[in-house]
């Protein structure tokens, strides 16, 4: 089947006076139909700018600089703006974190949603009327037909996001790109407003790329998971299997790090040394090397690519085959970590 | 939005009170009025019984009250140089003024906006730089010395437009000449209006440029784009309107200086309005006329910011409903 959305080879260049940084580094995944594809990663991993590249919505100066973009087998990158404007809003729906920001607080909801029906859709006005009516009633707001003609001030936080969900319904697209749809919410309004973006989507069988750095979100709401880091992909598979057995360090310690109700309330958590590095400064071969703790020589002299294992997809040498191996106590370290180390050193048993 | 007009209403009053009271005071404090009605032959007996005619030895808010009163009724007494009713002078001066400010008004918006609206969406390209250019000029080259320029290059070189005057004018109604149905009287408007407006002009072109990218950097303007809505509907209607509350803001209040400034364009030009009948007024020490001037202006001003007032409440709904955002 096609999936929904297929990123290829994507690398996203920021040019500045100093040359160009590169924001995304050689990033693939797909999307399948239906599918909900959570997309974690530290602050400054590239999240938001993968969403910004794939809706065609880079803040200038970034540019898509390579790879491709397809949206089911359309390849979408390349597009004039024109063809661009018809795609989004109408295929790929787009959710923000703010909702307290994200809507024009001079016109009415019902104005702002027909508004977007009319662009997409050949309706009569009184038809869209109708339909964003559906769409708040859909998305539960009390009272939707008297609530069309009420501003954004006039609604809470998580009323506001109901609505941008249903604004970013408003054409039926194949795939919403939410990114962090609910971090400037409150805990107790979090857990609807992910319930019914997920309720939305299955029922109508829309993929969804959930931005966020929630684990907790991600564990409940996707599907798969995709771990970005430093703008490349440390590591990609089943939520479950992500969750439960890493396979790249980098995960493995975004994971450890987790607090959990479960287990000895004494323990202390575990911690990645260092931060991730600024886009001017990522380190040669892994960008990871310098803050991992099963690194050997063949992590800063070569870039890893992506190998597949019995849980996932993971960007680590540990995992590779072919090539020099680590050392035997580095290998058992990380077998121990529950790491389906590869690159068996000679000599060594596992 | 009735009880929202009335308390601004209230708020006016009380400003055109303050307003008036200072005016008062001048008749108080600016020389002795008698001084500047009498020629130096009156005897004492003659200026003591001016002086109880005019009501000088009242009490002092027995004076305000009736200089109020008759205020209210657009009586402000005699020009003590002219000897004409101000009220006459002034209303004769008035449609001069307006229809130079009004003009010159338009002008600055007609040309200010969309040059700002340009500007603020296509930052870099050379018609941008240009405009911006031009406007630097427009808000560091003083008044006058525009209006000298503007004269010396289309009236003294190139002959095409008149240096002074208003030209032909048409009564209306006996009360309100217009210089606006003659050909003359347009064209005699041109250069005024220009010298006059040029520097509102690129205060608004430069304030909804400013507006403008602030807009566009918002999570609305982002989401908008998201949406897929057409470039017009976003730029017009949903960046343009979110930067018009700043903006009438300022042209209600350069609309109030045009009128109050005009004096220097209107010396430049030798335009019959208020402006040189104030500047003649402050020469002569003509109080009452200098008093009813800064009345009037202090009325266009309050009667502006109510109408400014009423239009936010017109473009912006969180204002309309005060109190009950959530």
């Amino acid at each position: 089947m096609t999936p929904t959305l297929s990123v290829r080879n994507l690398r996203v260049e920021i040019p500045t006076r100093h040359g160009a940084l590169t924001a995304i580094d050689d990033l693939s995944f797909d999307i399948a139909p239906g599918e909900v594809l959570g997309v974690v990663g530290e602050s400054g991993a590239g999240k938001s700018i993968t969403g910004s590249a794939i809706i065609g919505l880079l803040d200038p100066p970034g540019r898509v600089a390579g790879g491709e973009i397809l949206l089911g087998s359309q390849r979408i990158d390349n597009l004039s703006p024109a063809a661009m404007r018809g795609i989004r809003g109408n295929r790929i729906g787009m959710i923000f974190q703010d909702p307290l920001t994200s809507l024009n607080p001079l016109y009415r909801i019902g104005d702002q949603l027909t508004e977007t029906i009319l662009t997409h859709e050949r309706l009569s006005p009184k038809a869209a009327a109708d339909k964003a009516e559906r769409l708040l009633i859909e998305v539960g707001i009390p009272a939707a037909g008297a609530r069309l003609s009420s501003y954004p001030h006039q609604f809470s936080g998580g009323m506001r996001q109901r609505v941008v969900i249903a604004l970013a319904l408003a054409a039926d697209p194949e795939l919403i790109i939410a990114d962090e749809p609910t971090t400037a919410l409150d805990v107790s309004v979090q857990a609807q407003i992910i319930a019914l973006l997920k309720r939305l989507c299955r029922d109508r069988g829309t993929s969804v790329m959930l931005i966020t750095h929630d684990m907790g979100v991600i564990a409940e709401t996707a599907d798969r998971v995709c771990v970005l880091y430093a703008g490349r992909l440390a590591e990609i598979g089943a939520v479950r299997n992500v969750v439960k057995h890493p396979q790249h360090p980098y995960t493995r310690g975004l994971m450890a790090a987790i607090p959990s109700l479960i287990g000895d309330p004494d323990e202390k958590l575990e911690q990645i040394p260092g931060s991730m590095p600024r886009l001017g400064a990522i380190p040669d071969g892994c960008a990871f090397n310098p803050r991992c703790t099963f690194r050997f020589d063949r992590c800063p002299a070569e870039r890893p690519g992506i190998y597949e294992t019995s849980a996932s997809r993971a960007s680590c040498f540990l995992l590779d085959p072919t090539g020099k191996p680590p050392p035997a106590e580095t290998a058992a370290r990380a077998v121990a970590a529950g790491i389906e180390v590869r690159a068996v050193p000679a000599g060594a048993s596992l | 939005m009735f009880a929202f007009a009335i308390r601004r209403l209230i708020q006016a009053a009380g400003v055109m009170l303050v307003v008036a009271l200072i005016s008062f005071l001048m008749f108080r404090f600016v020389g002795d009025p008698v001084n500047q009605l009498v020629g130096v032959d009156t005897t004492p007996e003659q200026r003591a019984q001016l002086r109880e005619d005019l009501g000088l030895n009242d009490p002092v808010y027995v004076q305000f009250a009736r200089f109020v009163g008759k205020a209210a009724r657009f009586d402000f007494g005699i020009s003590y140089q002219i000897k004409q009713p101000v009220a006459q002078l002034i209303a004769s001066r008035l449609p001069a003024t307006l229809e130079l400010s009004f003009v010159s008004a338009i002008f600055a918006l007609l040309v200010g906006l969309p040059m700002g609206v340009y500007t603020g969406l296509y930052r870099d390209t050379l018609l941008s730089r240009l405009f911006l250019a031009i406007s630097l000029v427009g808000i560091s080259l003083p008044t006058f010395l525009i209006g000298i320029l503007l004269i010396f290059i289309f009236s003294v070189n190139l002959g095409w437009l008149p240096s002074f005057g208003r030209g032909e004018t048409v009564s209306i109604g006996g009360f309100w000449t217009t210089g606006l149905l003659t050909r003359s009287g347009l064209v005699s408007l041109i250069l005024p209006a220009i010298t006059l407006g040029l520097f509102q002009m690129t205060l608004i072109m430069r304030l909804v440029r400013g507006e403008m990218l602030e807009v566009l950097r918002t999570d609305y303007i982002k989401f908008a784009r998201a949406r897929g809505l057409s470039r017009r509907a976003i730029n017009f209607g949903h960046a343009l309107k979110n930067t018009l509350v700043p903006v009438i803001t300022i042209t209600g209040l350069q609309i109030g200086s045009i009128i109050a400034f005009s004096i220097i364009t209107e010396t430049v030009f030798q335009w019959p309005g208020m402006g040189l009948l104030f500047l003649q007024a402050v020469q002569n020490v003509d109080i009452p006329i200098m008093a009813a001037y800064l009345l009037l202006i202090a009325f266009l001003f309050t009667l502006i910011n109510f109408i400014v007032d009423l239009l936010y409440v017109a473009v912006d709904p969180r204002i309309r409903l005060g109190g009950t955002a959530g």
